[in-house]
């Protein structure tokens, strides 16, 4: 089965979903992303949904546990790019993800889980994802 | 009005047919991007119950006509077990199953029409409409 990758930026997490992903993937990456923050020891999570043209309650509900367990283990996850009409929609279906924070890009996303842009090249010497 | 497209919703890669068809389908008929998301989403959570819930239906999707608009009908239709009692399953939170119990209630409130009928032990259907 296809797996969304997960890259490893300084004492961060990066994952960047850019296909429609089915409830098994979605599942898959739930699993992915909490084993990876206990091996890695990752302190943030980004998850940048910038490329999904919907989130429903099963994906809404993934984005919430990979928070809730990603808090239970020390690292705080933001998710960053949530198109407009897919926040209005998340709005009217009645899941506000009060547990997952959120910001518009990457970079801001960094800079609540306390990483700069700055730290990039050194992650690019010493990460290869 | 025009002749539907099935889409057999057999395992969830289907859930994932139905909401590009239904995004294609919503594009065709001009509805603009919040709308077209809508009823993507909607599709998806219904396709999802029917998948999870029904244990495998179909979806039929066609563009219709009335007091001079179009629209997008979607139908999802289930053999399986049937809801007992739809006005719990329509409780935002109540689920029988996994979900936040979001599906039919979200569902509903994302779409301009919506009708449900259920009999234990042979099957439900779902019809959604949202007009342009």
């Amino acid at each position: 089965m296809d797996r969304i990758p997960i890259l490893k930026l300084g004492s961060a997490l990066l994952v960047t979903i850019q296909v429609d992903m089915h409830d098994r993937l979605a599942k898959a990456l739930e699993d992915d992303i909490t084993a990876k923050i206990m091996t890695t020891g990752a302190k943030g999570v980004l998850i940048d949904i910038s490329g999904l043209d919907i989130v429903d309650s099963f994906m809404g509900r993934m984005l919430d546990t990979i928070a809730s367990v990603g808090r239970m283990l020390d690292a705080t996850t933001v998710v960053v790019g949530m198109r407009p009409p897919v926040a209005i929609t998340l709005v009217e279906l009645g899941l506000t993800l009060v547990g997952v924070k959120t910001a518009l890009n990457v970079e801001r996303g960094m800079a609540l889980i306390g990483i700069s842009v700055d730290d990039f090249e050194e992650v690019d010497r010493h990460d290869g994802g | 009005m025009t002749g539907g497209e099935t889409i057999p919703i057999r395992e969830s890669s289907d859930v994932i047919r139905v909401r590009a068809e239904v995004r294609r389908l919503a594009i065709g008929l001009g509805l603009g991007v919040v709308d077209q998301t809508k009823i993507v989403t909607a599709a998806s959570e219904l396709a999802r119950n029917t998948l999870v819930y029904g244990g495998g239906g179909h979806a039929v999707l066609e563009v219709v006509e009335g007091k001079g608009r179009r629209g997008l009908r979607l139908s999802f239709e289930d053999h399986g077990p049937g809801i007992l009692d739809i006005g719990q399953a329509m409780i935002d939170g109540y689920s029988s199953g996994r979900g936040l119990g979001l599906g039919l209630s979200g569902a509903k409130r994302l779409s301009s029409e919506f009708e449900i009928t259920s009999v234990v032990g042979e099957g439900t259907r779902v019809v959604i409409t949202r007009w342009n």
